[in-house]
């Protein structure tokens, strides 16, 4: 178990470690001519070349490489080529904001989508209509539509909830819930659907297996073989859909937080991006990157605990 | 039948299998160690053993389907256990293969007539040359001419390893390796199949390494018999005394294990194999 | 050339389908206004009139004007052209990279396996949004490279599909066979694993397109697409900012965009229930009620029988049916059986004889909608046949038991065999803890297991198949049942585990004093342990008396051919000139 976690946290590392090269060496072939930039349009070779030296942009991309990385594991991301603000800080006062969101909204889709799973694969009937009808809406309606339309309806229809705004929970817990609960929604809607279809797929898959029958054929009642037994193995393949849509809410993030005007992650990407503030966009790739590793550790290791195979090998 | 009787068309010797170890540290798996026989045209060797005993490994070694770590397979003189792939792809012509399974063997979304003119077109033989020796076939593995066009779904078990045994002749093998052929058939069809191989060795002079966990199946078909067990062979010698009159130990649990239909009978065997297990 | 059996016909098919036929018109029909968008549009999508500004519908501009004075309905029938592309365009670049890939770590292994493994985790692993930001920084604001890039993070859908399609059609003794027929590897690609991969390709397609329209049109949305091309996702921004005033501008892309996306959706799933047959059973509410094959009920062969001891287990007329499409399947054909107290019955037959299925029926458990639809299963006195779940499971377990056929399938995997051993026995025995442990101890060292602790601390894949077995054996008799079901207990086993296994069985039988129905395709079996026996064929029991008299003197047809085709194993004489 312990060879098998060491095991996972090395090649999460190694992604992260790949993942850095590949855009770091991107983003740098794609700003070449950010100097001149920076510097303004009228300035003279020498202000570029001054700017050039101040962020060490004139030495070779290896060595630039280099010193990026060996700060990056103090911490230190560098500094943002057009405000000057530290990175690592600029990212992490955003962050806080996309994963209130994005856990939120998967703990919302976690417990919606096993609930609904189990009732249409117990049940069949209407539960097993309403995840039909959520999985297909989730895979074809992207999180952006879904969260005008919920605007449009309960914030400037109804009124029921700001359209826009996030107020922090050290202001007003109130109203932090009141200003996730739309975005949580737009984001949640979609991945529940497909949760809940794998959760009935995988139950159906087991319950048609060999060791129920032989179980029941014990005297234990259905409903103990289905949440003790069936429940069990069929939470693998479903943990693992949840760590998929983690992903994916994470990147439907970035469009639904600009429709609520939530200041998190995403708009720093976006701004970040148009501006080709590479050291900044570098932060973003990276944090984003190592939360997803992170959520994909904690998969794995749940994952182990719940299949003794993997544990054991 | 043939002159050259005495010269094995197939002989291997002190053939080892070793499959590469999972992950860095495990140890490599050695499912056949140091196995010596040889085969000669026209005969029927049957290799005897339960499951993980090696027996599938050694067909699959003669087909290039498992690695030859150690010892050689020598085929008409020529040794083949390390052949290049071009030969290798000669070779399939003059050794075939039966598997256990008339289900997954043949490929579910092919035509009979596509499963069986393959070998042919591939070997650029026009098809329909190919399709008049397949008409052939199917009349000597004793299926309808219509099966040509028909899919392996719309036959039963028996039927499809009719197709399987037709596979493996379509090229005009000289050594077919026979892999458990009849374990997977129900009991009805099972001595048909044996029947037909039979018959097929007669007309065509072709050799068989009849691989199987079933005395009386290996009895059957069988000239010479060998026993494995755990990757060896324990025990070897001519198809009737091997399996009616055992000296090895492990083959007389073996026989003594398998029940016949007869109550009275079986309940002798009974007696005489716990006789046998007591003093071990 | 070959041609699989589903191809002729599938539109037919999705065209029945009920989700699927409107789904398939609504996508050609899309397919077609975007094809022909140019000249179906009325007016000129990027033409703007003052008096069109934010317009209301009208006769002359059905959908109205925009906030910069353009017809809505002309941009969006020209924006059905750029959204459809970018989703196709996707589409074809992720199943370019992700089929190659997939075909080739699939069916070379080794190290271009561990390589697409690893290539795939970490393009899973970056969230697609930053990463078409961060490419959009690198690389300019370039509309075909958002693709390309959107392409190559969604291919791992391609990849997995394909991987999976093909590693499990190499581990079918058909590629093997191909490969000894002398094929060449190209060729066994080309012949038989493409044919594999291109039902799922075409199932994750849909879904695959549907996702790039929706992403491409986030894209836009951020305004990060070009400003010159109307899109969907440019509409929709456009009209988000002026939605206060007219939720109409948003109401119609969004329309577009969902309702395509939607469509593609269903379509995939229509075609995954007509590749795959997974299309649902009819409700029983239309289904036709089931209906004996012949109004004559069957005879079965009873020979003599002294056996005078009380019947504990009678079946008369049992039929046991399974729904499918519109009717029924009937696997157990009014039959007969009778089990007295002590006796060790054995029910012989080929496969699909309905052998287990009458099992299954004694104990109630028949899977997928199977049921007893016709006789009666009087065990014990009491009736079995619609009797209800609670009085059903006070019986299982407790005095009807079961042995299964797989025993590495019969054992939960995600449970140690105590765990799985002693649940029932707390459950439905009511024991403590601590007595339930000690009692599963006792009857696995009962079933001569060597070390009780070991294999009670284990878990099923650490067990070999005859210890795993043993296990299922003394869990089945921990109560002490009345009745022992057996399913083919021996049939996955080697013969000489056989033969301890069925030593185990006899010697139980006699300790326990259980009645024992033995479901068993070989006579030797049934010579080695059963008194008496009834023969299958065909759903129905047609002979049935002591085993002795039965394997002596068959008097069915049926057996009689059956006890014929056993190989008789008459030696081969060896071959002329052999060496000794």
């Amino acid at each position: 178990m312990i060879t098998y976690s060491v095991k996972r946290l090395l090649s999460g590392a190694a992604l992260l470690a790949v993942l850095s090269v590949i855009t770091f060496f991107a983003l740098r072939l794609g700003t070449q001519g950010v100097a001149q930039q920076i510097a303004g349009q009228s300035a003279g070779p020498e202000a570029v070349a001054l700017i050039e030296e101040r962020y060490g942009l004139d030495r070779p991309l290896a060595q630039q490489f280099l010193s990026w990385a060996a700060s990056a594991l103090t911490g230190d991301l560098g500094r943002s080529w057009f405000t000057g603000q530290p990175v690592t800080e600029a990212v992490l006062s955003r962050l806080a904001v996309t994963v209130n969101l994005a856990v939120g909204s998967v703990a919302l889709t976690g417990a919606l989508g096993v609930l609904l799973g189990a009732l249409a694969a117990t049940r069949r009937g209407w539960p097993d209509r309403l995840v039909q009808v959520l999985s297909v809406l989730g895979q074809a309606v992207p999180g952006f539509v879904l969260a005008v339309g919920l605007v449009l309806l309960f914030a400037v229809q109804l009124r029921w909830f700001p359209a826009t705004g996030y107020t922090d929970p050290s202001d007003s817990v109130g109203g932090w819930i009141r200003s996730l609960t739309l975005p949580v929604l737009a984001l949640a809607v979609g991945s529940v659907g497909g949760v809940a279809q794998q959760v009935r797929g995988s139950m159906l898959d087991v319950l048609r297996r060999d060791h129920v029958r032989t179980l029941r054929s014990r005297g234990l009642p259905r409903r103990r073989v289905l949440y003790r037994y069936v429940l069990r193995n069929a939470a693998g393949p479903a943990l693992s859909v949840l760590g998929l849509q983690f992903v994916i809410i994470l990147s439907a993030a970035v469009v639904v937080e600009q429709v609520f005007s939530i200041p998190g992650l995403g708009p720093v990407a976006l701004t970040s991006t148009a501006r080709g503030d590479a050291p900044l966009v570098m932060g973003v790739v990276l944090v984003t990157g190592a939360l997803v590793v992170l959520v994909n550790l904690l998969v794995d290791l749940l994952q182990a605990f719940l299949n003794p195979k993997v544990r054991l090998s | 039948m043939n002159a050259h009787q005495q010269d094995p068309l197939l002989t291997v010797d002190g053939l080892v299998v070793e499959y590469p170890a999972r992950g860095w540290r495990g140890t490599p798996f050695r499912a056949v160690r140091g196995v010596g026989f040889d085969i000669r045209p026209g005969e029927t060797v049957g290799l005897i053993g339960e499951s993980g005993s090696g027996k599938s490994t050694i067909g699959r070694a003669l087909l290039g389907l498992a690695p030859v770590t150690e010892g050689r397979i020598l085929f008409d003189g020529e040794d083949v256990s390390h052949p290049t792939h071009r030969r290798r792809r000669e070779l399939t012509s003059l050794i075939q293969v039966v598997y256990q399974d008339p289900y997954s063997s043949l490929n579910p979304a092919m035509t009979i007539g596509d499963i069986l003119t393959e070998p042919l077109t591939v070997r650029r033989v026009p098809r329909r040359e190919a399709l008049e020796r397949v008409r052939d076939l199917l009349e000597t593995v004793g299926l309808p001419a219509d099966a040509v066009r028909r899919l392996p779904r719309e036959f039963s078990g028996g039927q499809r390893q009719r197709v399987a045994i037709a596979r493996a002749l379509v090229l005009d093998p000289r050594l077919i390796v026979c892999d458990e052929p009849v374990s997977a058939l129900d009991l009805s069809t099972q001595q048909r199949v044996l029947d037909l191989l039979i018959e097929v060795q007669e007309r065509t002079g072709v050799a068989y390494l009849f691989v199987s966990h079933d005395l009386t199946v290996v009895r059957e078909l069988s000239h010479r018999v060998a026993v494995m067990y755990r990757g060896e062979i324990v025990e070897r010698g001519d198809g009737d005394t091997v399996t009616s009159r055992p000296s090895h130990p492990y083959t007389r649990r073996l026989l003594l294990s398998s029940p016949v239909c007869d109550p009275d009978a079986q309940a002798r065997r009974r007696a005489e194999r716990r006789r046998l297990s007591v003093p071990s | 050339m070959s041609t699989p059996a589903s191809s002729p016909g599938l539109v037919p098919r999705l065209l029945r389908h009920p989700l699927g036929s409107p789904a398939l018109v609504f996508v050609v029909l899309a397919v077609a206004v975007a094809v022909a968008g140019r000249w179906l549009a009325p007016h000129d999508p990027t033409a703007t009139s003052v008096a069109l500004v934010m317009a209301p519908p009208s006769a002359e501009h059905w959908l109205g004007g925009d906030a910069a004075g353009r017809d809505v309905l002309s941009r969006l029938v020209v924006a059905t052209t750029y959204s459809l592309a970018g989703g196709m365009v996707v589409a074809a670049l992720a199943a370019l990279s992700g089929v190659t890939g997939g075909l080739a770590a699939g069916y070379f292994g080794g190290w271009v396996d561990t390589a697409g493994a690893w290539l795939t985790a970490l393009v899973m692993s970056a969230p697609a949004m930053v990463i078409l930001l961060a490419a959009r920084t690198a690389f300019g604001p370039s509309l075909w490279l958002s693709m390309a890039v959107f392409g190559a993070l969604i291919s791992p859908v391609y990849y997995r599909v394909v991987y999976n399609a093909v590693r499990a059609v190499c581990g079918e003794p058909y590629v093997d066979a191909a490969r000894t027929s002398g094929l060449s590897t190209p060729r066994i690609i080309a012949r038989h694993v493409l044919l594999a991969v291109r039902a799922p390709v075409i199932l994750v397609s849909s879904g695959v397109v549907a996702a790039g329209i929706g992403m491409m049109a986030a894209l836009d949305f951020l305004g990060l697409g070009s400003p010159s091309t109307p899109t969907w996702g440019q509409m929709l921004s456009e009209g988000f900012y002026d939605m206060a005033r007219n939720p109409l501008l948003v109401l119609w892309p969004s329309l577009a965009l969902g309702l395509t996306m939607v469509a593609l959706v269903l379509l995939g799933n229509a075609l995954r229930d007509e590749l795959e047959g997974t299309s649902a059973p009819a409700p029983d509410g239309r289904r036709a009620p089931w209906r004996p094959r012949s109004e004559e009920p069957p005879r079965v062969i009873e020979h003599g029988d002294a056996d005078e001891r009380p019947v504990l287990l009678s079946v008369r007329d049992l039929a046991v049916a399974y729904p499918r499409g519109g009717g029924w399947t009937t696997v157990v054909h009014r039959s007969d059986l009778t089990v007295r107290r002590g006796q060790v019955h054995g029910l012989v037959g080929e496969s699909g004889s309905g052998k287990s299925q009458t099992a299954f029926a004694v104990l109630g458990l028949l899977g997928q909608g199977g049921r007893a639809v016709a006789g009666s299963i009087v065990f014990g006195g009491q009736e079995l046949t619609g009797l209800d779940e609670a009085r059903m499971n006070a019986l299982r377990g407790r005095r009807i038991a079961y042995v299964p056929q797989e025993p590495m399938s019969n054992l939960d995997p995600a449970f140690t065999v105590g765990a799985q051993f002693t649940d029932p026995l707390r459950v439905v025995l009511g024991r403590s803890a601590k007595e339930a442990r000690r009692t599963a101890l006792d009857l696995l060292a009962r079933v001569g297991i060597p070390d009780p602790e070991r294999v009670y601390r284990s878990y099923p894949h650490q067990l070999s198949g005859g210890m795993a077995q043993r296990v299922l054996i003394a869990a089945a008799v921990a109560a002490g049942p009345d009745l022992l079901i057996a399913d083919e207990p021996t049939t996955a086993l080697d013969v000489t585990v056989q033969a301890e296994v069925l030593d185990l069985l006899r010697e139980l039988i006699d300790e326990l004093d259980m009645s024992v129905l033995l479901v068993t395709h070989s006579f030797g079996v049934v010579a080695d342990i059963c008194d008496h026996v009834s023969v299958m064929s065909d759903g129905t029991v047609v002979e049935s008396g002591p085993t002795r008299s039965v394997l002596a003197g068959p008097r069915h047809p049926y057996t009689r051919e059956l006890l014929a085709a056993i190989p008789r194993g008459n030696p081969r004489p060896p071959l002329e000139g052999a060496r000794p």
